[in-house]
């Protein structure tokens, strides 16, 4: 494979330039005090960030196609904004809603119902959720049946006005997504180790499934795409957080005193901020990658084996870099007032969050051509 | 630009036909017309072009039959000789040795390492006196691999043994044939002697064969050292390749060896194996322009990581094969070749990753200092004159 077939993984000007925009934004509205607040369950930073955000900066219609209404830039654009909100931890639905709601109502599939809300969450107007566990992994769905139920630790719903749900139909032929309005199901919130990304137990009964309209039929292979490309995004998330990790902890050890010397001068922590680096690098470009993949006119499995790719990798050093802040900056990283541990419970959750590892490295194994043992 | 350099090639194919010209003549009309190297100057065997337009030539070149320059036959030369003399040569240096350096008539090896100076490679004790018009060198010089096919080699002396050890160094160009070279066969854990000692005993070496100022030398193969990391670091490679492959074929073809903890780790392994070969890619994106800065190291850092991990796993897939060796005959090989023979000496072999070329801890206080700003290490030896260190 010569290297000019290789998608060109550095920025732009226009992404250098959605950057700041997205900086200048979490600067403005997204103090760390006030995001910690959520987890006393004081979300008042949420409605102005995710206002900026979504409305002002239009980042809400981002991957929404122009004839609804959306901007129709590809992943590389998106991995921009979700690196920035990774960075700084914020407690928006740019993910759940303007990622993965987005994808599934503009797939081919989606019925002439799903026009009206897809033009609605463009311009922010709403915001919606896909109504599966928050740890679905692309190739692990399991999905309500038209009797309805209740689908545990939903990511988005507490902030969703249109709930997506997957129905498989009676006869077991496939799955269908419903747009159910929120006042139509029963939405509990529930203690989440990651309370900028809250968690809710979501009941839908039979009747408000039957009364809902079908947005997607046929829609397995299209969830299955959908958290597949939010998890090749999540990675930008997850190189984001890590890159704060590293940055911040560098910035504490050079100020940090003890014995006499700056704590950055000790070798054995000097080698592991080495490590961080290094680490961190390769997660920013494999990420990179995997948006850069998505957004060209790549083959689909090479699209899906860089989405996975990059979600293994970066899930695990996201959570290696905020173990690491925490064990570097020592005593102050444990407590309430500082923001490690806002990086520290997103990115563990991250690394559950639409699939495991195990989950990619099926993946994986499966599209490379490395078969597990042979049973029996 | 790719229609004239089409045509280049097109011309320098018409007047040496491959099929009828001497390997040489052909190497030798290559690097005159520019298409040896086409980011190199006007001259040197290039054009002043972008890195990346040299897969055009190669490309044309190979599909009309043209004959090798053997790359990796010189190594040293093309990788580390070659971009410091571009870099600080004379131009009377850079036309002397770039051309049969590159055509593969000249073979370089590496002087630097010595028995008491490794890591600590600004402490070496090799000694350049001045004598007439040149320098006479004596020390000792280890780890030096092709020395035993090298015409010239790339050398580090002390110059001055009163100034402080960064400051007392000198780089020069030494020929390998000179009679008080003396090469001696290192044998290594995994049998074979890839590498050598050098002894040089009352080595001559003229003044117009110093690279650099006198005392400059450290600047010069701080230079060397950069691009021998990104040389062992960050060369382009397809998917799934080097030490990978070997692990993935033997998976593929040995369906009764799997298990389901292995699997883990291999796929785990593809993955991080995959992540470095992006992460590759985006650093020769940032450098296309550019010199080696210290990024490379990190690229270093991970290729050895993998290549130990990778062939320590595959011992154990190949179970009680993995107890055997191929053949502990000492031989000493041309060329190195990380991923050749069995899996036991790629085991054995790719312990010297993290070490060759800068150790992995050495790499770590280079990322730590030069790229994140962390203070240095304490060095008791830094403002010392070098005479004065205890050794």
């Amino acid at each position: 494979m010569s290297t000019t077939m290789d998608p060109d993984l550095l920025p732009t000007q226009d992404d250098e330039d959605l950057r700041a925009a997205v900086r200048a934004v979490l600067a403005a509205h997204g103090d760390p005090t006030a995001v910690i607040a959520c987890y006393d369950g004081d979300r008042s930073v949420v409605a102005p960030l995710w206002r900026a955000l979504a409305v002002d900066l239009g980042l809400a219609g981002l991957l929404v196609a122009e004839e609804h209404g959306g901007h129709g830039a590809g992943a590389r654009e998106a991995a921009v904004v979700l690196t920035e909100l990774g960075a700084a931890v914020a407690p928006v639905p740019f993910l759940t809603s303007s990622v993965l709601a987005t994808t599934v109502l503009g797939s081919p599939a989606a019925t002439p119902a799903a026009a009206d809300l897809l033009a609605a969450l463009a311009a922010g107007e709403q915001v919606a959720a896909v109504v599966l566990p928050w740890s679905t992994g692309p190739d692990s769905m399991s999905v309500l049946t038209e009797q309805g139920g209740e689908v545990r630790s939903v990511a988005g719903a507490v902030e969703a006005d249109v709930l997506l749900v997957p129905v498989g139909s009676g006869d077991g032929s496939g799955v269908d997504v419903r747009a159910v309005p929120v006042d139509a199901a029963r939405v509990v919130a529930v203690p989440s180790l990651d309370m900028t990304r809250p968690l809710a137990d979501v009941t839908v009964d039979a009747a408000a499934l039957a009364a809902a309209p079908v947005v997607v039929g046929g829609a397995a292979e299209t969830l299955a795409d959908a958290l597949s490309l939010a998890s090749a995004l999540m990675a930008s998330e997850q190189a984001g957080l890590t890159r704060w990790c590293v940055t911040t902890t560098v910035g504490y050890l050079k100020e940090r005193r003890q014995f006499g010397r700056v704590l950055g001068g000790f070798q054995a922590l000097k080698h592991r901020l080495a490590d961080l680096y290094v680490e961190a690098e390769q997660a920013s470009a494999a990420a990179t990658w995997a948006a850069a993949t998505a957004s060209g006119d790549a083959d689909p499995d090479e699209v899906r084996l860089a989405a996975a790719v990059a979600a293994s990798y970066c899930g695990r050093v996201a959570v290696h870099a905020a173990e690491e802040t925490v064990q570097l900056h020592a005593g102050i990283a444990m407590t309430w007032e500082h923001p490690a541990h806002l990086a520290l419970k997103r990115a563990k959750s991250d690394q559950i969050a639409l699939g495991t590892a195990e989950h990619h490295h099926r993946i994986v194994a499966d599209l490379v051509d490395l078969p597990g043992p042979i049973a029996g | 630009m790719s229609a004239e350099l089409r045509e280049r090639v097109a011309t320098l194919l018409a007047e040496h036909d491959p099929a009828a010209t001497d390997r040489l003549d052909f190497l030798r009309a290559r690097y005159d017309a520019g298409l040896a190297w086409v980011w190199f100057p006007e001259g040197l065997g290039g054009l002043g072009l972008a890195r990346a337009d040299q897969g055009i030539v190669d490309a044309l070149l190979a599909e009309a039959g043209a004959p090798s320059n053997h790359p990796e036959r010189n190594g040293i030369g093309l990788g580390m000789a070659a971009p410091t003399i571009l870099r600080f040569g004379t131009e009377e240096q850079k036309q002397r040795f770039l051309r049969p350096l590159w055509t593969g008539e000249e073979i370089w090896c590496q002087l630097f390492s010595e028995p008491g100076a490794g890591s600590d490679l600004a402490g070496l004790a090799t000694r350049a006196v001045p004598d007439g018009d040149g320098w006479m060198v004596n020390g000792q010089k280890v780890w030096t691999s092709g020395a035993h096919n090298a015409r010239l080699a790339i050398l580090v002396a002390r110059t001055d043994p009163d100034a402080p050890k960064h400051r007392g160094l000198t780089y020069f160009l030494c020929d390998m044939t000179d009679p008080g070279v003396d090469v001696r066969p290192l044998r290594q854990i995994t049998g074979e002697a890839e590498f050598n000692e050098v002894f040089l005993n009352d080595v001559r070496i003229p003044d117009s064969q110093r690279l650099g100022d006198v005392g400059q030398g450290w600047l010069v193969a701080a230079a060397t050292l950069d691009n021998e990391r990104v040389a062992i670091g960050g060369a382009a490679a397809p998917r799934e390749s080097g030490m990978i492959a070997k692990v993935a074929q033997t998976w593929r073809e040995q369906p009764e060896r799997r298990t389901a903890g292995l699997h883990e780790r291999l796929v785990e392994a593809w993955v991080d194996a995959e992540v470095a070969r992006v992460t590759g890619i985006r650093l020769r994106q940032k450098l296309a322009q550019g010199q080696p800065g210290p990024e490379g190291s990190a690229m270093k850092l991970v290729f050895a990581g993998l290549a130990q991990r990778l062939s320590g796993m595959e011992l154990e897939l190949l179970a009680e094969d993995g107890l055997r060796y191929s053949d502990w005959t000492m031989v000493r090989p041309d060329r190195v070749d990380f991923t050749g023979r069995d899996a036991g000496y790629r085991y054995l072999r790719a312990k010297g990753n993290s070490i060759e070329g800068g150790t992995s801890e050495i790499l770590r206080n280079v990322i730590a200092e030069r790229v994140l700003g962390l203070p240095g290490e304490h060095r008791v030896d830094k403002d010392v004159p070098w005479k004065e260190i205890p050794r």
